[in-house]
């Protein structure tokens, strides 16, 4: 059948040509066969195209997030600064506040600077602490109040680059974009240099984006993902515990119990409909109701997973049912014949067998709600900055936090490019997250699907 | 006693049920289990659902619905006058309640006796030491307040009183009923299943409940709005701007005249290169290649939104600019910043593309093979059978695939908060930046939202708005789709 049409249109007996011989309409209409399955190639090559584009635009843009430059340095810690009284008593100490640490820095720097021969070329030396992160005073205050023996002491330090420097390691800056930063100046980069070769400066694994708390909006270069990881966790853990039972529930009443009636077709419609209703929708649906009447706290990682819940359900409800459904009615019956009730056949047999493919949908569901921004916008959890780990379990579900999501679109939002270098790399951390959840999907799909 | 107390409490009450009505189903049938009507353990469950389910019914109500109760008596104390509108009376009440907790915890800290602080009448220096106990107030505390917040206190502690008392009863009547009615002739696994079956159909209602949630949370503040500004202002301004200190025009249609311009750029890229792609998938691609690029199409669909809005803002519209912008590589001045129409509307086309694709392979899928078949035989080649077969029949059905892309373009959120820009204009351009529905709700309700203003209740007026696009572009998407499946089934 399809040799015939392959070979060209059938000859009609009124022309003389030959069946070998293809007559002009036959080639236009052959043109416009192959034609037509470029256009489907070109399509597919398009959409394929577009998502090498976006992974290259992803990995290209937030690799350098996981690595950060560091300088390290000795610091004397003078006695007479930091602790005036000379009893080494951390509480009178903790009166220096980190402005008292800067100059020790500054003073450190700069002579590290000398003994490792390199020449300062601008006047005001104390603009080297231009090199280093704002967060560096903190940093030594809390070593030293830590130990407060440390003071009097030569001490070496691993500081935090500024971000302009690391990301002129990072070759994200260049020295004409310097012309218009006051953050930086391009004297500066030449120590950077200088301090490359000596090898006071290096570039290592970035253990802190991954696991560290969010910075303010000056310190680009301390911001990290991790305690947005701990909220987007404390999250999934309210959404699965509510709507896989609720989910798996209703789906074995509408699937093995519901009457067909009009109450049933109306919870049919509802679900279809929620499946397609927009996020944001959701996000003022759990404003309304759990914060405006409710008053539970913003921003609470408990308020989040309650709104995850409601968009994620339909998700978890369609799947269940088809899972359900792929069961054969064969074994339904023998647990009848033998005597089960409806409720011990269903929950005694057609369940555990149905298990499979309900886990596989909850798990696709949870990615759907992990990736999930809109609503949580509404509901406070952008803007709040996530600078603290929670202390435990009840206040990782009542605490403001923020979530992966909605932490990569606060850092997008923020004036510094190198927040831009950070929301990247969340991404990427993020999309890992989905990666292993739908992995682990087709994993389960694969090895437990029974075909019957 | 705290109500998490009280659900323990409750658990334990239910465990000890389940085994003392089972020793009794047992004994009452001699210890012979065949003498029973049901399995023991059912005799178990039905004495333990007894206890547990109107005990937690009734304190779930108790704890939606006492501080809805205190809150409203409360509120009648405040002197109308002290207040200009529900903004403050709001603030008033937040410190009241503040006030009223700071007392309890003053009493649980042993600054003050309980008597003492039931008898506190006079505010003068409790900010001070409410402050000391960690909880902050903006101002001074006046009478009122802290007279509101006596009879808050009171309430709060007769209310939870009461409800301890009643929720515990009812447990214990519960126990009593079901654990007497137990007898070996008693039908426990009936009564069960009953139970379960309660409990099944209160599951699959939550989507119901979700549903007149999300409609009447829009219709009370929808009318809200529509008291403080005029509904004919909002459906027909063309102008929008939302000044947070009144005097704002909030006239939806330059928002409704982004967001179906963005969703058309959207469907423009998704619906040819989705439907191309369906096409070719479904009637060319051997198994092998299918095989492989459906699924690395619908990577494109896994891929959150907030990560193609990342996409449009950085990687898209810059690359635009470079295009489009002032000293470009056409050298035309339309685009001025990486934000606008067509960096939003091209992005959310690529993503659209494996919804479409996917929907419209299964529709294709779906045409009997014997209208292909048929189609060959007479000698058509296989895109004229597509064109003038597959397609035609496939039509419906692939409508109802856009329409439900088109729903989908009108709601997203992420891409157009971050890649269409802010201003709300009127505009042909597409390399200008235009601002949408979504993208507004999130900018009027993003902050301290204080919802008495008309400028964050409109949210909720575009919320409604956008809610009934999208639910009839769903329906009648729904409904063609289903149609259509019954018709070849």
């Amino acid at each position: 059948m399809t040799d015939a049409t392959s070979a060209g249109a059938a000859p009609r007996p009124a022309r003389s040509s030959s069946i070998l011989e293809q007559d002009a309409r036959t080639r236009k209409r052959n043109a416009a066969e192959s034609r037509f399955k470029m256009y489907g190639i070109a399509a597919i090559g398009i959409g394929i195209f577009f998502l090498c584009v976006l992974l290259f635009a992803i990995v290209r843009n937030g690799i350098p997030a996981f690595t950060q430059t560091f300088i390290t340095a000795e610091i004397a810690l003078p006695g007479d600064r930091l602790d005036k009284t000379g009893n080494r008593d951390p509480e009178e100490m903790a009166k220096v506040s980190t402005f008292g640490y800067k100059p020790v820095i500054v003073d450190g720097l700069v002579r590290a600077l000398e003994d490792a021969g390199i020449e300062i070329p601008f006047e005001d030396k104390a603009d080297v602490e231009k090199m280093i992160s704002a967060a560096a005073p903190a940093q030594v205050r809390d070593t030293v109040l830590a130990n407060p023996e440390l003071v009097g002491q030569t001490v070496e330090f691993r500081f935090l680059a500024s971000s302009r420097v690391d990301g002129y390691e990072k070759g994200r800056v260049t020295r004409g974009d310097l012309a218009r930063d006051k953050n930086l100046d391009a004297e500066h980069l030449d120590v950077v240099d200088a301090m490359k070769d000596a090898g006071m400066l290096e570039r290592t694994f970035n253990w802190d984006f991954i696991f560290g708390a969010d910075a303010s909006e000056s310190r680009p270069e301390q911001a990290g993902i991790g305690v947005a990881m701990l909220g987007s966790f404390f999250m999934m853990l309210v959404v699965l515990a509510l709507a896989l039972p609720i989910g798996v529930a209703a789906s074995i009443y509408l699937e093995e119990f519901a009457p067909k009636n009009r109450w049933t077709d109306l919870i049919e419609v509802n679900i279809s409909n929620l499946a397609a209703v927009p996020s944001i929708v959701f996000g003022i649906l759990g404003l309304a109701v759990f914060i405006q009447i409710a008053h539970l706290p913003q921003s609470a990682p408990l308020v989040g997973g309650l709104v995850l819940t409601l968009m994620t359900l339909p998700t978890v409800i369609i799947s269940t049912r088809a899972s359900l459904k792929a069961v054969p009615p064969s074994i339904r019956d023998a647990a009848l014949g033998v005597g089960a009730s409806k409720m011990q056949s269903t929950f005694h047999h057609v369940l555990p067998l149905a298990m499979p493919g309900i886990l596989t949908g909850t798990i696709i569901g949870l990615a759907q709600a992990l990736g999930e921004t809109a609503p949580l916008l509404l509901i406070g959890m952008v803007g709040y900055i996530a600078s603290n780990y929670p202390d435990g379990v009840v206040s990782g579900f009542m605490d403001p936090n923020s979530a992966m999501p909605a932490q990569i679109y606060e850092w997008a939002k923020r004036a510094d490019p190198a927040y831009y270098e950070r929301a990247w790399g969340g991404i990427i951390i993020l999309l890992c997250f989905l990666m292993t959840m739908n992995i682990i999907a087709i994993i389960l799909r694969r090895r437990f699907e029974r075909r019957w | 006693m705290s109500a998490s107390m009280l659900l323990l409490i409750v658990l334990a009450l239910a465990a000890i049920g389940f085994i003392l009505g089972r020793v009794r189903a047992l004994s009452s049938a001699g210890g012979d289990s065949r003498h029973l009507h049901s399995l023991p353990s059912y005799y178990g469950w039905n004495v333990a659902l007894w206890t547990m389910v109107p005990a937690l019914l009734v304190l779930l109500i108790w704890l939606v619905a006492q501080p809805l109760l205190i809150e409203r008596s409360v509120t009648q104390l405040i002197p109308e006058d002290s207040y200009a509108g529900p903004g403050e009376l709001s603030l008033i009440m937040s410190d009241v309640r503040r006030v009223a907790e700071g007392l309890d915890l003053a009493v649980a800290a042993r600054q003050m006796s309980a008597d003492e602080a039931a008898a506190l009448s006079d505010p003068e220096g409790l900010r001070g030491t409410l402050g000391a106990l960690g909880v902050a107030l903006g101002s001074e505390i006046e009478p009122t307040t802290l007279a509101a917040a006596q009879r808050y206190r009171v309430l709060n502690a007769t209310g939870t009183m009461v409800r301890n008392i009643l929720v515990i009863a009812l447990a214990l009547a519960g126990f009593a009923l079901a654990w007497m009615r137990t007898n070996a002739d008693f039908r426990a696994r009936n009564t069960v299943e009953k139970g379960v079956l309660l409990l099944l159909i209160g599951a699959a209602s939550v989507a119901i409940l979700t549903t007149v949630g999300i409609i009447l949370s829009l219709i009370f503040n929808t009318v809200e709005f529509f008291r403080l500004y005029p509904a004919r202002d909002f459906f027909f301004g063309t102008t929008w701007s939302p000044s947070f200190g009144g005097g704002s025009e909030l006239g939806i249609l330059p928002l409704l005249w982004g967001t179906l311009y963005i969703s058309f750029i959207a469907l423009a890229v998704a619906v040819p290169i989705g439907l191309f792609a369906a096409i070719y998938l479904s009637e060319y691609a051997s198994p092998r290649v299918r095989g492989t690029v459906k699924p690395a199409l619908e990577v494109l669909a896994g891929i959150p939104t907030i990560v193609y809005g990342l996409f449009a803002l950085l990687t898209v519209g810059p690359l635009l600019v470079n295009v489009f912008g002032s000293g470009g590589v056409l050298g035309v001045d339309w685009m001025g910043g990486a934000t606008s129409v067509m960096t939003a509307g091209l992005v959310m086309g690529i993503m659209l593309i494996p919804f479409v694709s996917s929907l419209s392979d299964d529709i294709i899928n779906a045409v009997p093979q014997s209208m292909r078949d048929g189609s060959l035989g007479l000698g058509a080649t296989k895109s004229e059978t597509i064109k003038q077969v597959v397609f035609p029949a496939a039509l419906p059905g692939i409508v109802g695939a856009i329409l439900l892309a088109a729903s989908r373009a009108i709601g997203e959120t992420m891409i157009v908060v971050l890649g269409a820009g802010a201003a709300a204009r009127l505009s042909l351009n597409p390399f200008e930046a235009m601002t949408t529905v979504t993208a507004k709700i999130v900018s009027q309700l993003t902050g301290d939202a204080d919802f008495a203003s008309p400028e964050a209740l409109v949210a909720f007026a575009l919320g409604m708005t956008l809610f009934v696009i999208t639910l009839c572009l769903n329906i009648f998407a729904l409904w063609i789709v289903r149609k259509y499946r019954e018709q070849y089934e």
